[in-house]
C-alpha cells in the first residue's frame, strides 16, 4: 500500500508497523475504485477507434486501471462517450446510463460528445451528450489522442480521489430516479420537458393563424 | 449478368428509346433524361442488350425552387468502362417514381434513403421506409426548403462570429433548449412512437415464404445498437428458427450525422475534413475520391509529384484498412483481441507517417484540389521504405502464418455466407466483396483514375463468394498494395505538390461530377453538382459500406446466427459511412 494512503496520525507500536496501515474509509475507498474503472465497451464513432487505440498495446490504458472493457453496462464503472451522440442513439445511450450500477462516471470523448463537434448544425445530432446525462470529464479534441484519453481518465481518477462517501450521490437518500429516457417524436422529445414542448406547439399554432396569406408560404417553409 | 455485348449495343438503344430520351444539354452536365414511364423498360434494355449490369449509385437532387426533384442513375459495366448517366424527373409535390428493386436488388437502400432524406417515393419498391432517421420524423430533411433547427444562413462561410468584441455562439441565436421544432398543436402526452412494428411486420412477412406445413414459433433477436460485434452503433434484426437466420434486416442511421446537408452549405474546401470523417478507418482515400470530383470540375490536374504521394497514401490506407478488418474479423470468430492487438500495431505504424505527413492521425485532411496539402517532410519517404520494403511483408507473411492454413479459421469460414457471383452484381455490392465473388472489378484498373495506369498491379479475386474469400482477397490487395508502393516509392519525381497558389475560396464552374476511386472498402463516389456558387448544389456521396449492406440479407440466409456476426465483420463496414 502506498505511502500516501498509509498516512495515520496514530502512532503505531515499532512491532508491527509494515504489518498494520491505518488509513480513512475515505481514503481506501477511493484508492480501490480509481485504481479499477472499467470502461464500458461501447463505441459510436471515429473516437471509439481511438479509443481502441489507447487499449491496445502502444497506450495500453490497463496499466492505470482501466483493465478491462466490458461489452454490459451492468459491469462498467466509467461509460465513455466515444463520438457523435444522435437523436436516434441517445435513448439507448441513456437507458444505458440508467443500467450502469453505481459508482459511475462518465466521459465525453471529443468534441462530437461534448458539444456536437464539427456536426452540431446538423438536424440528427444530439449538441452534447450533457443535455441529457452526467459528464464528470469533457476530453477535447477531434479525436483526441490516445494519450489525451489517458489524460482524460486520469482526471477522472483525481477527481474520485477528492469524492467522500459522505456527500456522493449514490449514499444519498432518494436521490436515484433513472433519468427519462427521451422519447422520438417529430424530432427528439425530453419527457421533462413536455410542458415546454406544448406550450412551444401552441405558440406555433397561434402564429400560424395570425400571419396574412402572404406570409404564410415564408412560415411554412420554416416549418418544413 | 455478364452479357456479351457489342459496343453499339447502347446506340441501338439510344436510337430505339429515342422518343422518350433527351440528352441533358445544360453546360457541364452529361446523360440522358427519360420519361418516367419508360425508366423500367429501359434499364431492363440497358442491362440485358447495353451489358450495363451494375447500377452503382442513385442521387436524388432537390430542384427548388422549380418544381422538380430528379434522380440521378450511374450505371457501369462490370468489365470495366465508363459510367452511362440516367436522370429522371418528377413533382417536388408529388414525387413518385417506379423502383428498380427488380432489376437491381441493389438499390434497395439507396432508394430508402432517398425516400427518407428527399421524400421520394419509389413505386413498387418492397420495403420502403425510413432509413437513416426514424419513422415518425417530420420532414425531409435534405429538401432544400426544409430548414435545421441550428439553422443560421444558407452559405458558409457565415458572418464574424466575433462582431463587436464578444463571441457570438449559435446557442445564442437559437436560445430554446435543445432548439427542436414541432408541428403546431403537437400533443407530447398523445404522441405514440412508431416503434419497430413495421421493421418486424417486414421481418416476418420474408419468413412466410416457402414455409412448409410443419409450424415453428420464430424469435425475434435485436443485435444492436449497443452490441460489442456490431462494429459500432449498428443493428440487426434477425428472425430465427431453432438457431437459423430465417431472414435478417440492417438497421442503421444511429449515427446519422447529416454529412450531405452540411456539404452543401459548407465551401467546396470545407468539405475536405468532413470527408475524413466519412470511413474513419481510411481517411486518405476518402480525401482521394471528393478531390476527384471536384478536380473533374475545375478541370485541374496535380502535380506528379502529388499524384505519386496521393497514390502512397492511398495505398497505405488500404493496408492500413485490412488488417484492422482482418484483425477484427478475428474478433467476430471468437479469437477475442488477440489478432486486433497484432493488427493495431502496424496500423499505428502507417500512422506515425500519416501525422508526419498531415499532421494529424486519423483525420488526415491533407489533399487538396489541384495536390496535396504540403510536401512530405524530410525522412518520411524512407520511413515509409522500410515498412513497405521490409516491415509489412514480414509481418503480413506472420498473420498468413497464423490464420490462413489455420483450420479454426477454415472451419469457420469456408463455405459460410455465400453471395453467388450474380448476386453480388446485382445487388451493387462493391470492393473486396464483389471481387470475392468472382468479379475481377476494381475501379484502379475497370476506370483508371488518377496514375494508377501507369502501376504493375493484379486484381485479387476470389471464386467461391465465402467468407474466406474475403479474408484471401484482402490479404492479396494488401501483398498489390505493397507492390504498387514500391514502384511509387521507386519513381516518385520532385517538384511542387500543389498546382497554383492554395486558395481558400475556389472557383467551380457549373456542372456535375462523379468522382470515383475503389476505397478499402470499395468503389467509392462523390456526386458532386456545382451552380456556379462558393458552395456545392448537391453533394452526395456513394457509401460502399452502405450498399454493401444490401446484400447482408442474402448472405446471411439459412446461416447460424453465430456466423452472422462474422459475416458483418467479413463485409467490413465502418458506421461513418453507413450512415454518413
Ligand atoms: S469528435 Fe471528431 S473524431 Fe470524435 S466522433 Fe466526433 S467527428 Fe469523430
Amino acid at each position: 500500500m502506498d505511502e500516501e494512503l498509509n498516512n495515520p496520525k496514530y502512532e503505531i507500536p515499532p512491532e508491527i508497523q509494515h504489518q498494520v496501515a491505518i488509513t480513512t474509509v475515505d481514503k481506501i475507498y477511493n484508492w480501490s475504485r480509481r485504481n479499477s474503472l472499467w470502461p464500458m465497451m461501447f463505441g459510436l464513432a471515429c473516437c471509439a477507434v481511438e479509443m481502441i487505440g489507447a487499449a491496445a498495446s502502444r497506450y495500453d490504458f490497463s496499466r492505470f486501471g482501466m483493465e478491462v472493457m466490458r461489452a454490459s453496462p451492468r459491469q462498467a464503472d466509467v461509460m465513455i462517450v466515444s463520438g457523435t451522440v444522435t437523436k436516434k442513439m441517445i435513448p439507448t445511450i441513456v437507458r444505458l446510463y440508467n443500467q450502469m450500477g453505481e459508482p459511475k462516471y462518465v466521459v465525453a470523448m471529443g468534441v462530437c460528445a461534448s458539444s456536437g463537434g464539427p456536426f452540431k448544425e446538423g438536424y440528427s445530432v444530439v449538441p452534447g451528450v450533457d443535455r441529457f446525462i452526467p459528464v464528470d470529464v469533457y476530453i477535447p479534441g477531434c479525436p483526441p489522442t490516445p494519450q489525451a484519453l489517458l489524460y482524460g481518465l486520469m482526471a477522472l481518477q483525481e477527481k474520485i480521489d477528492q469524492q467522500s462517501i459522505q456527500t456522493v450521490r449514490w449514499y444519498k437518500k432518494g436521490d436515484s430516479s433513472p433519468i427519462p429516457i427521451p422519447v422520438l417524436g417529430p424530432d427528439l422529445m425530453d419527457p421533462r420537458d413536455f410542458d415546454l414542448i406544448k406550450r412551444r406547439a401552441q405558440e406555433n399554432l397561434q402564429m400560424e393563424e395570425q400571419v396574412s396569406p402572404t406570409n404564410i408560404e415564408e412560415a411554412d417553409s420554416h416549418v418544413g | 449478368m455478364l452479357v456479351k455485348t457489342s459496343s453499339d449495343g447502347i446506340k441501338d438503344l439510344l436510337s430505339r428509346y429515342g422518343d422518350s430520351l433527351l440528352a441533358d444539354t445544360r453546360p457541364g452536365f452529361g446523360g440522358y433524361f427519360i420519361k418516367t414511364e419508360q425508366l423500367v423498360p429501359f434499364c431492363r434494355s440497358l442491362r440485358d442488350e447495353a451489358g450495363y449490369d451494375y447500377l452503382s449509385s442513385v442521387t436524388g437532387v432537390d430542384n427548388f425552387p422549380e418544381d422538380q426533384m430528379e434522380v440521378v442513375y450511374h450505371f457501369y459495366k462490370t468489365i470495366g468502362g465508363p459510367a452511362f448517366v440516367l436522370k429522371v424527373q418528377a413533382s417536388r409535390h408529388e414525387t413518385v417514381i417506379p423502383s428498380l428493386t427488380p432489376l437491381y436488388p441493389g438499390v434497395e437502400f439507396q432508394e430508402c434513403e432517398a425516400w427518407d432524406l428527399l421524400g421520394i417515393r419509389f413505386e413498387g419498391h418492397p420495403d420502403l421506409r425510413r432509413i437513416l432517421m426514424w419513422e415518425g420524423f417530420e420532414g425531409f430533411p435534405l429538401r432544400k426548403d426544409w430548414r435545421e433547427p441550428f439553422f443560421e444562413d444558407e452559405n458558409k462561410p457565415f458572418k464574424s462570429r466575433w462582431p463587436d468584441g464578444h463571441v457570438l455562439r449559435t446557442e445564442e441565436e437559437n436560445p430554446y433548449k435543445n432548439n427542436v421544432q414541432y408541428p403546431a398543436a403537437f400533443d407530447p402526452d398523445q404522441w405514440i412512437p412508431a416503434g419497430d412494428a413495421a421493421l418486424y411486420e417486414g421481418l416476418l412477412s420474408l419468413t412466410k415464404e416457402g414455409q412448409s406445413d410443419f409450424k415453428t414459433d420464430h424469435i425475434v433477436v435485436n443485435l444492436g445498437p449497443q452490441h460489442p460485434s456490431t462494429h459500432g452503433v449498428f443493428r440487426m434484426v434477425v428472425a430465427l428458427e431453432g438457431e437459423t437466420v430465417l431472414s435478417l434486416k440492417p438497421v442503421m442511421g444511429y449515427l446519422h450525422r447529416n454529412h450531405e446537408k452540411i456539404g452543401e452549405r459548407n465551401t467546396f474546401v470545407q468539405n475536405m475534413p468532413f470527408t475524413d470523417r466519412l470511413d474513419y478507418i481510411s481517411s486518405m482515400s476518402n480525401n482521394f475520391g471528393y478531390a476527384l470530383a471536384v478536380e473533374k470540375l475545375m478541370d485541374v490536374h496535380p502535380p506528379e509529384r502529388a499524384e505519386y504521394i496521393r497514390v502512397i497514401m492511398a495505398e497505405l490506407t488500404r493496408f492500413l484498412s485490412h488488417i484492422f478488418s482482418i484483425g477484427f474479423l478475428l474478433n467476430d470468430l471468437g479469437a477475442f483481441f488477440t489478432p486486433a492487438l497484432y493488427a493495431i500495431e502496424e496500423r499505428e505504424l502507417i500512422l506515425d507517417i500519416f501525422e508526419a505527413a498531415s499532421g494529424s492521425r486519423m483525420m488526415c485532411n491533407y489533399f487538396r484540389f489541384g495536390g496535396v496539402v504540403r510536401d512530405l517532410p524530410d525522412g518520411v519517404l524512407g520511413k515509409i521504405k522500410d515498412l513497405v520494403i521490409d516491415r509489412l511483408p514480414r509481418k503480413l507473411d506472420e498473420f498468413e502464418r497464423y490464420l490462413t492454413k489455420n483450420d479454426i479459421v477454415r472451419v469457420r469460414c469456408e463455405g459460410v455466407g455465400v453471395l453467388k457471383i450474380e448476386e453480388a452484381i446485382g445487388l451493387s455490392a462493391a470492393g473486396p466483396v464483389l471481387r470475392a465473388s468472382g468479379v475481377p472489378y476494381d475501379v484502379r484498373k475497370a476506370d483508371p483514375y488518377s496514375i494508377y495506369d501507369r502501376f504493375d498491379f493484379d486484381v485479387a479475386y476470389g471464386l467461391h463468394g465465402d467468407i474466406y474469400d474475403r479474408y484471401l482477397v484482402r490479404v492479396e490487395e494488401m501483398r498489390q498494395s505493397l507492390r504498387i508502393l514500391k514502384q511509387a516509392l521507386r519513381d516518385i519525381p520532385g517538384g511542387a505538390v500543389m498546382n497554383g497558389k492554395p486558395q481558400y475560396q475556389v472557383r467551380v464552374p457549373a456542372g456535375e461530377a462523379y468522382g470515383r476511386v475503389e476505397g478499402p472498402k470499395g468503389e467509392l463516389g462523390f456526386y458532386v453538382i456545382s451552380n456556379g456558387k462558393p458552395n456545392p448544389w448537391r453533394y452526395h456521396v456513394r457509401a460502399p459500406s452502405f450498399i454493401n449492406l444490401t446484400s447482408l440479407s442474402t448472405m446471411a440466409k439459412n446461416q447460424k446466427i453465430a456466423d452472422v456476426v462474422a459475416l458483418l465483420g467479413s463485409i467490413d463496414i465502418v458506421l461513418g459511412e453507413v450512415d454518413r
